[in-house]
C-alpha cells in the first residue's frame, strides 16, 4: 500500500474529523461513518452474545439463575444484535455512501439522515433492553413489541426518503447497479416489515398478531425468508457491487448478467418462503410452490456470485497481495455455497432429514459469516480509511486485516463443519428404527452425541469473534494516525521508497 | 380454496415462470463481449459481456424442472397433480405399511400376562425402547424419576404396581389431586399436621405437635391417606410412611404440599401407542422395580 502513504500525503491536512473532509468533498460522510463505526461496534456485541450462547448449548452451567440471561432470551437479542444492528449498520454506511458516490450528489438532508442514524440506535438499544427482559412477539426475527415496530417504520421511512430523493436528485444519467440492490432492498423489507409486524396492542409492552394459525405460519416465513432475501443478500449485493470492483480496481464482469439477476433474484424470492413449512398445516400446493422457487432461486443467486468473482479476471494476483479483497472474494464464495445449500435442503425429501436440526443452524451461519460479515468487514476496511481521509484501505496494519480474514475464514470452516456434522447425525439418528420399529435412539442421546459438535461450533464462533476484535484495534489505531500524525520522516521515507 | 383464488394461483405460479424465462433468454444474445458500457459509476466501469452460457441453461433447466414438478405433484391450486400425491396420504400409507409390518411383533406378546412377560428378554428389549422414547423425558433413563415425577425402580406404585394397574396408568393415563389446606387449617395447623406427617415417615418429632397433628389428620387427610396413613392406590393417594416423597422431603416442601395442594399429570398414552405396545411397556415398567440387572440390555 505505499502509494497509499503518498497520496495521504498530499491529501489536504483537515485533521481527523471525517466530516470535515466531508465539506470539502462535497458529500455528507458523518452519517456514513457514524454507521460504519457502529458496525464494528454492534458486531463484537453481537457475536459475543452468540459466543456466550454457544457455550450455554455446550455447558449448561452457562445458563445462570438470572433470567435476563438465559438462552431463550438471549438467542432473540443475538440474532437482532447481528442482523438489524450489525448487518442493518453496515447496509445503512455502505448504502448511503455508495448512492452518493455513484450519483455524485451529496443526501438531501443532513437532518434526516442523523434522524436515521440516531433513530435506528434507539431501536437497537430499545432491543437490547426489552428482549432480555422477555417482552416479545415470538415471532422469529420479527420479536420486538410494538412501540419499537413504530419506531423501525419511522426511521426506515425516513431512510427511503433519504435514499430515494438522493437517487432521484443524481448527477449521472443511469442509477448503478449497486442502487438497484439497495433500492429492493429498502422497499421489500419496509413491505415485509409492516404486514408481518401487523398486530392488535393490547399494553404498550403485548400485542397480538392479526394473523392466526396456518396464515400466521405462512406470513411469520414469507417475511422470514424474505429478511434474509433482501435484507441479507439483496442489501448486501449492493455492498458487493460496488466495492467488490472498487477495490479490485476492475470493471464490472457483466452488465447484462446483473440485470438478468437482478430482477430473477428479487421476483423469485418472494415465493420461497413455504420451505421452511414443509410437512406443516400449510397446503400442500403451498408446500410445492415455495420449493420449486427455491429451486428457481438458485441461478439468480449465483448470478451475483458470477458476477463478484469474474470481476476479477485478469486481475486474480491481486488476491495473493490484498487481504480486503479476500474477504470480498471469499464472502462470495460462501455466498455461493449457501445459495446452492438453500435450494437443496428446500427440497421435501432433503428437508425431510434436515429439518430442526443443526445443519439448519449451519446453513444460516455460512451465509451469515461466511457471507454478510465478511463482505461488511471487507467493505468497511475499504470504506474506514475514507471517513478519517485517507486512501480507500489504507487502514492502520494491513497485516492485522490478513490476520483478521483467517481468523474469520477458520471460524466461519470450523462453526459451519460442526454443524454439518452434527445435523446430518441428529436428522439420522432421529429416523433410525429397530427391526420392530421402535426408535433406536432417544432424543437425548442425540443431544449427547451432538456434544463435540457443539464445542467445535464454540471454538469457531470464538475465533470468529476474536477477529471482530482484531478490527477494532486496527480501525481504533486508523481513527488516531490521522495525516498530521503520519506526517513524519519515517512515513515519508517510506512512502518515497 | 374458491375456483377464482385457484386461478389467480394458477395464473400467477405460470406467469410468473414464463416471465423469469422471459427475462433470461430475452437477455441472452444482447452483449458486445470485452467492451464496456460507456457508464462510469465514481470511477467504476462495466463489461458488456453476454451471460455464461452454463448459467443460461442452469437457470432455464430449474424453470423447465419446476413446470413438470408441478404437473406431477399439487401447486397449481386445485389442480392435484397427476401423482395423486399428497402429504396426508403419504403419512397414511406409510403409517398403514409399518402398521402391517410391525404389529405382528407387538401382538405375539399380547396373550402372556405382565407378570409372566417380565423375564421374557425379547419383551423387554422392545420394551426398553418404547420406554426411551415415550417415558424417559419425564421418568429419566433409568426410570430413577424426579421431582414431580415417581421413581419406577422402587416397590412403590401410587396407582398400584400390579400389570392391569401398571397398563391402565399407561392407556388412560392419571390425574392426582392433592386438596389445598391452608385456607381450611391456617399455618399453625398446617405446621403440626406436617410433623405428624413427619413422624408417621420414622422420624422423631416434637410430641405436642404430633399429637395436635394426628387429630387434624385424623379430621381431614384419612378420607385419602387412610388411618395408618398407607395411602389408596384408587385415588393415587401416597403411603406416608416411608421416606419416598415425590415432592420433596424438607419441612418446607412437605408444609408447601399441605398448604398449596398438587395435581400430578401422567398423560394418556392408549391412542399414540395402542394396546399392544403398553403391555409391553407396562411389563418393562414393572421389571424395573424387579432391580434386576440381567435384564437391562
Amino acid at each position: 500500500m505505499k502509494p497509499a502513504f503518498a497520496l495521504r500525503y498530499t491529501a489536504p491536512v483537515s485533521g481527523i474529523i471525517g466530516c470535515v473532509m466531508s465539506e470539502q468533498t462535497g458529500y455528507n460522510y458523518r452519517v456514513v461513518k457514524q454507521f460504519a463505526l457502529m458496525t464494528v461496534v454492534w458486531g463484537i456485541v453481537g457475536m459475543l452474545v452468540g459466543v456466550l450462547l454457544a457455550a450455554q448449548l455446550t455447558w449448561p452451567v452457562f445458563n445462570t439463575e438470572l433470567p435476563w440471561f438465559h438462552f431463550g432470551r438471549l438467542r432473540p437479542l443475538h440474532t437482532n444484535a447481528v442482523i438489524f444492528a450489525f448487518g442493518g449498520s453496515a447496509l445503512f454506511a455502505t448504502s448511503l455512501f455508495v448512492v452518493q458516490r455513484t450519483c455524485q450528489v451529496r443526501l438531501i438532508s443532513d437532518g434526516l439522515a442523523a434522524f436515521v442514524f440516531w433513530g435506528w440506535q434507539l431501536v437497537i438499544v430499545s432491543a437490547a433492553v426489552t428482549l432480555p427482559l422477555g417482552l416479545t412477539t415470538s415471532k422469529e426475527y420479527a420479536e420486538l413489541e410494538w412501540p419499537i415496530d413504530i419506531l423501525i417504520t419511522l426511521v426506515w421511512v425516513a431512510y427511503a426518503i433519504l435514499f430515494f430523493g438522493t437517487l432521484a436528485k443524481r448527477k449521472t444519467q443511469h442509477i448503478y447497479v449497486a442502487n438497484w440492490f439497495f433500492s429492493a432492498f429498502i422497499v421489500a423489507v419496509a413491505i415485509l416489515h409492516i404486514f408481518n409486524s401487523l398486530a392488535l396492542p393490547v399494553t404498550l409492552t403485548k400485542s397480538y398478531s392479526v394473523y392466526a394459525g396456518a396464515i400466521d405460519a405462512m406470513v411469520q416465513w414469507w417475511y422470514g425468508h424474505n429478511a434474509v432475501g433482501f435484507f441479507l443478500t439483496a442489501g448486501f449485493l449492493g455492498m458487493m457491487y460496488y466495492f467488490v470492483p472498487k477495490q479490485a480496481d476492475r470493471p464490472v464482469y457483466s452488465y447484462r448478467l446483473s440485470v438478468v439477476h437482478f430482477w430473477a433474484l428479487i421476483a423469485v424470492y418472494v415465493w420461497a418462503g413455504p420451505h421452511h413449512l414443509h410437512y406443516s398445516a400449510l397446503p400442500d400446493w403451498a408446500q410445492s410452490l415455495g420449493m420449486v422457487m427455491s429451486l428457481v432461486l438458485l441461478a439468480p443467486s449465483w448470478g451475483g456470485m458470477i458476477n463478484g468473482i469474474m470481476t476479477l479476471s485478469g486481475a486474480w494476483d491481486k488476491l495473493r497481495t490484498d487481504p480486503i479483497l479476500k474477504f470480498l472474494i471469499v464472502s462470495l464464495s460462501f455466498y455461493g455455497m449457501s445459495t446452492f445449500e438453500g435450494p437443496m435442503m428446500s427440497i421435501k425429501s432433503v428437508n425431510s432429514l434436515s429439518h430442526f436440526t443443526d445443519w439448519t443452524v449451519g446453513h444460516v451461519h455460512s451465509g451469515a459469516l461466511g457471507w454478510v460479515a465478511m463482505i461488511s468487514i471487507g467493505s468497511m476496511y475499504h470504506l474506514i480509511p475514507i471517513m478519517y481521509g485517507k486512501k480507500a484501505g489504507d487502514m492502520y496494519s494491513e497485516k492485522l486485516i490478513d490476520i483478521h480474514f483467517w481468523l474469520s475464514t477458520i471460524g466461519t470452516v470450523l462453526y459451519i463443519a460442526s454443524m454439518w456434522v452434527n445435523g446430518l447425525m441428529q436428522g439420522l439418528m432421529w429416523r433410525a428404527v429397530n427391526s420392530d420399529g421402535t426408535l433406536t435412539y432417544s432424543f437425548v442421546e442425540s443431544v449427547e452425541a451432538s456434544f463435540p459438535g457443539y464445542v467445535v461450533r464454540f471454538v469457531g464462533g470464538t475465533i470468529f469473534f476474536v477477529g471482530m476484535l482484531v478490527m477494532a484495534y486496527n480501525v481504533w489505531m486508523t481513527a488516531r494516525s490521522n495525516p498530521e500524525e503520519t506526517a513524519e520522516p519515517t512515513v515519508v521515507g517510506a512512502a518515497g521508497a | 380454496m374458491s375456483s377464482l383464488v385457484s386461478a389467480i394461483v394458477i395464473i400467477g405460479t405460470l406467469g410468473s415462470l414464463l416471465v423469469f424465462f422471459l427475462i433470461l433468454h430475452l437477455n441472452r444474445h444482447i452483449a458486445r463481449p470485452g467492451e464496456t458500457t460507456g457508464h462510469v459509476y465514481d470511477g467504476i466501469e462495466e463489461y458488456d459481456n453476454p451471460l455464461p452460457s452454463w448459467w443460461y441453461w442452469a437457470f432455464l433447466l430449474s424453470i423447465i424442472f419446476s413446470v413438470g414438478y408441478l404437473l406431477w405433484y399439487p401447486g397449481l391450486g386445485n389442480f392435484a397433480g397427476l401423482a395423486g400425491w399428497t402429504k396426508v396420504g403419504e403419512l397414511e400409507q406409510t403409517m398403514a405399511e409399518a402398521e402391517a409390518r410391525y404389529s405382528p411383533i407387538f401382538a405375539q406378546y399380547r396373550e402372556t400376562a405382565v407378570e409372566e412377560l417380565v423375564t421374557d428378554a425379547d419383551a423387554l428389549k422392545i420394551g426398553r425402547r418404547l420406554y426411551a422414547t415415550n417415558c424417559s423425558v419425564c421418568h429419566g433413563a433409568t426410570g430413577q424419576g424426579s421431582y414431580g415425577f415417581p421413581n419406577l425402580t422402587d416397590e412403590e406404585w401410587l396407582w398400584g404396581g400390579s400389570g392391569e394397574q401398571i397398563k391402565t396408568s399407561i392407556l388412560q393415563g392419571r390425574m392426582a389431586m392433592m386438596t389445598p389446606w391452608l385456607g381450611v387449617l391456617g399455618e399453625q395447623e398446617v405446621h403440626d399436621v406436617a410433623s405428624h406427617v413427619m413422624s408417621m415417615a420414622g422420624r422423631d418429632m416434637d410430641e405436642a405437635e404430633v399429637a395436635r397433628g394426628q387429630q387434624t389428620f385424623m379430621t381431614y387427610c384419612v378420607a385419602c391417606h387412610g388411618q395408618d396413613g398407607k395411602g389408596n392406590v384408587f385415588l393415587g393417594a401416597p403411603d406416608l410412611t416411608n421416606e419416598i416423597w415425590l415432592y420433596g422431603n424438607s419441612r418446607l416442601h412437605i408444609e408447601h404440599t399441605i398448604k398449596q395442594g398438587r395435581s400430578g399429570v401422567m398423560p394418556a398414552f392408549g391412542k399414540q401407542l395402542g394396546d399392544d405396545k403398553v403391555h409391553i411397556l407396562a411389563a418393562y415398567v414393572k421389571s424395573l422395580s424387579r432391580s434386576n440387572p440381567e435384564q437391562s440390555e
